[in-house]
C-alpha cells in the first residue's frame, strides 16, 4: 500500500513539474542570420529586427508562424495603420456566408469581418473571388494550388491544415439559411450599402448575392 | 516505519517511469519551432543581376504596423509574390514601397542593404509557406 501510496505522489509530482513547461511560452522564431533566408553577411542585419522580439507578445497560435493575428488586431495587442492616405475610404463588413457545397465535411462558414478588418473589399473581388455567392467555383483541390482562400491561407495566414476552422458548421445542427447570414449591421461600411440578401425559406441559394461595395 | 533501501522512491524501477513520464510528457507538450520566415518575401528578379543581395519582404514586420489593405489596396502591391514590376527608379518615384520608404513613414531608401539583405542565389517567391497551402506549390 505504501508502495502504491509513493507511486501515486511521484506522478503527482511529475505532473506538477510538468505543468509549467506547458504553460510557458515555447514558441522559437529563428533568428534572422539563421533563418536561410537572411544573408549572415548583410551588412545592415543588425539594424533589423528579429521576429522573437516583435512576436512573442502577441498571443499565440498553434499553427502558421505561432501568432494568432486576428486575436492580436482585436485585442488591441497591435494597432496596425488602415490607411496612409487620407482620403482612402475604410471598408470593414461584417457579413458571414455558408457554403453548403462541402462534401462530407462540415459546411464552411466566411466571416467578412475578420478579412476586411485586415484586407480591403478590391483585394479577393472580383479578381480572386466573383462578388456573387457560389459564383467562383471554389474547390478545395484549387484551394491547395494556391487559388481562392490558398492565396492567404498557407501564406500569411492560418494554414490549410486546420480544416475546422472554416468548416466549422454541423450540417446536422445548422439550421439556417445558406449564403449570406442576415441583414449587414448598420455598423458595417457605408459602402456595403443596406441591400442584404435573404432566403426566408431555409432553402438554398445559390444565387443570393452579398452586397456590392 | 523502517525504512528499507529498496522503498527508496529514487531509485530503481520507479525512477525508470518517473523519467519516462518525463520524457513522453515534454515530447506530447513540446511545440515545433515556429518559421519566422512564414510569408517573407524574396525578390531577386533584379537585385542580383545588378549585384545587389536579393530583397527580403518581412510580412510579419509589416503586418504589425498596417493592415494587408495599405499594401495591397492603396500601394498597388498585387498579392502573388513576383507580379509586381517594381524597380528602384520606381520606388524612388514614391511608388510601391516608396510610398513609405522615403524618410517620412519609414527609413528612406539609402539604407540599400536593409532590403537587400537576402542570401544569395534565391528565387523570387514566397519563403517558409506552410507545405499543404498553396505557396508550396508556386
Amino acid at each position: 500500500m505504501v508502495r502504491v501510496w509513493r507511486g501515486l505522489w511521484m506522478l503527482l509530482c511529475v505532473v506538477v513539474l510538468a505543468f509549467p513547461a506547458q504553460a510557458a511560452d515555447k514558441r522559437n522564431w529563428k533568428a534572422l542570420e539563421k533563418d536561410d533566408v537572411h544573408d549572415p553577411q548583410g551588412p545592415s542585419l543588425q539594424d533589423l529586427q528579429h521576429p522573437s522580439e516583435a512576436l512573442k507578445t502577441l498571443p499565440s497560435d498553434g499553427a502558421g508562424n505561432q501568432v494568432d493575428w486576428v486575436n492580436a488586431l482585436r485585442n488591441g495587442f497591435i494597432q496596425p495603420r488602415t490607411n496612409i492616405l487620407p482620403e482612402t475610404q475604410v471598408n470593414v463588413l461584417d457579413l458571414d456566408l455558408i457554403y453548403s457545397n462541402t462534401g462530407d465535411q462540415p459546411f464552411v462558414r466566411f466571416p467578412h469581418r475578420p478579412h476586411t478588418e485586415w484586407l480591403d473589399c478590391v483585394n479577393c473581388h472580383e479578381e480572386i473571388f466573383k462578388t456573387k455567392f457560389n459564383g467562383s467555383g471554389i474547390k478545395m483541390s484549387l484551394i491547395l494550388e494556391g487559388k481562392f482562400c490558398g492565396q492567404c491561407h498557407g501564406a500569411v495566414a492560418f494554414p490549410l491544415t486546420e480544416c475546422k476552422r472554416c468548416h466549422s458548421v454541423s450540417p446536422d445542427t445548422f439550421r439556417g439559411q445558406f449564403g449570406a447570414q442576415g441583414p449587414v449591421p448598420a455598423q458595417s461600411a457605408p459602402a456595403a450599402g443596406k441591400s442584404s440578401p435573404s432566403a426566408p425559406d431555409g432553402k438554398q441559394t445559390p444565387n443570393a448575392t452579398p452586397p456590392k461595395k | 516505519m523502517p525504512r528499507h533501501p529498496k522503498s527508496d522512491p529514487f531509485s530503481g524501477w520507479r525512477t525508470a517511469v518517473a523519467v519516462a513520464l518525463l520524457v513522453v510528457t515534454g515530447l506530447v507538450w513540446g511545440a515545433p519551432p515556429a518559421e519566422a520566415e512564414y510569408a517573407d518575401v524574396v525578390l531577386n528578379r533584379l537585385s542580383e543581376a545588378n549585384g545587389m543581395r536579393p530583397v527580403i519582404y518581412p510580412h510579419w514586420f509589416h503586418r504589425i504596423r498596417f493592415r494587408c489593405k495599405v499594401c495591397h489596396s492603396e500601394l498597388g502591391f498585387k498579392m502573388r509574390a513576383g507580379s509586381n514590376d517594381i524597380n528602384m527608379m520606381k520606388l524612388m518615384d514614391g511608388k510601391y514601397c516608396g510610398m513609405c520608404h522615403n524618410n517620412n513613414v519609414a527609413w528612406g531608401l539609402d539604407n540599400c542593404h536593409r532590403c537587400h539583405s537576402g542570401r544569395p542565389g534565391m528565387e523570387t517567391g514566397v519563403r517558409g509557406g506552410h507545405k499543404a497551402g498553396g505557396p508550396g506549390f508556386w
